[in-house]
């Protein structure tokens, strides 16, 4: 009943959750950046695991990809962008973190019974991945609603596209152009918000991204 | 004929708690002396205060009620209870079958009632700023707790503490990520609840930090003999806990040979020493949070809790 495929996906998957969580729990922007690397990392060990249990070699192809790109390139990018940004290096959070806590509880127990409902004649391991690849998504999501700071808004958005590559693992006889085109949408993604990040630098001399609300006239 | 060996092998349970509990403390100490090279003092030391504590007179204020001069013994032994239902060295001992971990919490937190009274029995300022504070951590750290316990509850499908053990150490629990939370929940509960390090340094009498201190801070002669036995007790129970729950190897059946049970108690030994080095190196590796950081760390271990909970339900979908 208990075999060891399903464990230890189990387990990478639910650390995947967990360290979602840890980037909620973080304060500050390097601590946060070190954390998403961590969350890549344990996601290229998840998706090379289930290239290993569903004897998918393109799957190790992502697993690469999401190990050098988001695990290496991605955070090593964002901290020299912190650092040439010379920002405020501690997240202002919209709401407490408490609170921010217990949200994310509601939400992956939202992703949990909605999950288990939907996907009930589904392999255990395909429903069992879905269900934390939504919470990852739900909580990327909280990421970037609770923080004003845009870096750390880029990252919940990465940590989202981390649950989206999940989800894609899991489900048998994914095609590995479609993985590649995420990556590579991701990737361009990426640069768009670097970018932007340096536009609205320049502009509002702050990445609070409540700066903009002011500049369009409206009240927070 | 076997009832008696029931209660002889229970009886000695309750007497190695009762025998080891200041040892452990004094190794802790002891240990924490060596990691910052100093001499430290011996390990015996516990016993020693003790026997001095018991020995002076007992000063008590002119406004202490009978609550302040009960609280001593009515903690210790709750907390003497408690330590005695969780399985040491053996599983199924006479005691264990009525061992609920929700009893064990509720003794827990009684002990920790009636020491809240005492300490603002008396009106002074300090202990009634313990005692909030106390309050204030256990309001956190018990919910923490009750939810380790129904995470383990729906893996074992049982409160009741030998037969976690027994499941655990049968080959039939894979690798289960939400034991894995509920073991780091647990420790950051004992952490907080054992006064230690991250929450609390019962080590000094600093007015601005101590919590567990300043309660007891009017408490002198065998009454402060009782409490502080009290404290040593907690400690080795929640370390027996751990033990017992996640790490029970080599723990005694209930009904096999006196060997066994010597394996089980040496076994146990080792884990009691093990986990005592792990604390003292943790303690001196970390530095003591303010108050106002407490709630975010229980509140960590209450996630923790909940989140090993949640995903139960996924690991049980098939």
């Amino acid at each position: 009943m208990h075999s060891l495929a399903f464990d230890v996906s189990h387990t990478l998957a639910g650390g995947l959750v967990l360290i979602s969580f840890m980037m909620l729990y973080q304060d500050r922007l390097y601590s946060l950046l070190n954390v998403f690397a961590l969350h890549a990392l344990v996601l290229a060990l998840s998706v090379a695991w289930q290239a290993f249990i569903q004897d998918a070699p393109h799957l190790y192809v992502t697993a690469a990809i999401a190990l050098v790109f988001k695990a290496i390139v991605i955070p090593v990018a964002l901290h020299r962008i912190v650092m040439q940004l010379g920002i405020h290096r501690d997240i202002e959070s919209a709401v407490g973190i408490g609170l921010t806590m217990l949200a994310g509880m509601g939400l992956v127990a939202l992703s949990m019974v909605l999950m288990l409902r939907v996907t009930a004649e589904a392999d255990p391991l395909a429903r069992e991945d879905l269900a934390f690849a939504l919470s990852v998504v739900l909580l990327g999501l909280l990421v970037m609603v609770t923080r004003r700071n845009a870096v750390s808004q880029v990252v919940g958005f990465m940590s989202l596209e981390n649950g989206l590559v999940l989800a894609a693992t899991g489900a048998k006889g994914m095609p590995l152009v479609v993985e590649i085109s995420v990556a590579f949408s991701i990737l361009i993604a990426f640069i768009v918000i670097g970018i932007f990040l340096f536009r609205i630098r320049e502009r509002f001399d702050s990445v609070d991204v409540s700066a903009l609300d002011d500049y369009r006239g409206e009240r927070r | 004929m076997v009832v008696m060996s029931d209660i002889f092998v229970q009886g000695m349970q309750m007497l190695l708690v009762l025998l080891l509990a200041p040892l452990l403390t004094g190794f802790v100490r002891k240990m924490k002396a060596r990691l910052v090279r100093r001499q430290g003092a011996s390990v015996f030391q516990p016993y020693r205060d003790l026997l001095r504590l018991l020995r002076k007179e007992v000063v008590l204020a002119d406004n202490a009620s009978w609550l302040f001069r009960v609280t001593p013994y009515v903690t210790f032994a709750a907390i003497w209870v408690a330590a005695a239902l969780v399985p040491t060295f053996a599983t199924g001992l006479l005691f264990n079958w009525t061992a609920d971990l929700i009893a064990i919490v509720s003794l827990l937190g009684s002990a920790r009632f009636f020491l809240a009274l005492a300490g603002m029995d008396v009106g002074t300022s300090f202990g009634g700023i313990g005692a909030s504070r106390e309050v204030m951590i256990a309001a956190l750290a018990e919910p923490a707790m009750l939810l380790v316990v129904f995470c383990i509850a729906l893996v074992a499908g049982s409160t009741q503490l030998s037969t976690v053990a027994n499941f655990v150490a049968s080959s039939y629990v894979g690798l289960r990520v939400s034991l894995g939370m509920a073991v780091i929940a647990l420790i950051m509960v004992a952490l907080a609840e054992n006064a230690r390090i991250p929450v609390d340094n019962p080590a000094t009498h600093l007015e601005l930090t101590m919590v567990h201190e300043a309660m007891v801070l009017e408490y002198s002669g065998r009454h402060l003999a009782m409490i502080e036995f009290g404290a040593f007790l907690k400690l080795l129970l929640y370390i027996s806990l751990i033990a017992c729950v996640f790490l029970p190897w080599k723990i005694a059946v209930f009904g096999t040979g006196p060997l066994s049970y010597a394996v089980g108690a040496v076994a146990y030994l080792v884990k009691l020493a093990a986990a005592g080095f792990f604390l003292a190196l943790f303690e001196t590796a970390t530095a003591k949070m303010r108050v106002f950081r407490v709630p975010q760390f229980l509140g960590a271990a209450l996630m923790l809790g909940l989140l090993g909970t949640l995903l139960l339900f996924v690991s049980k979908s098939f």
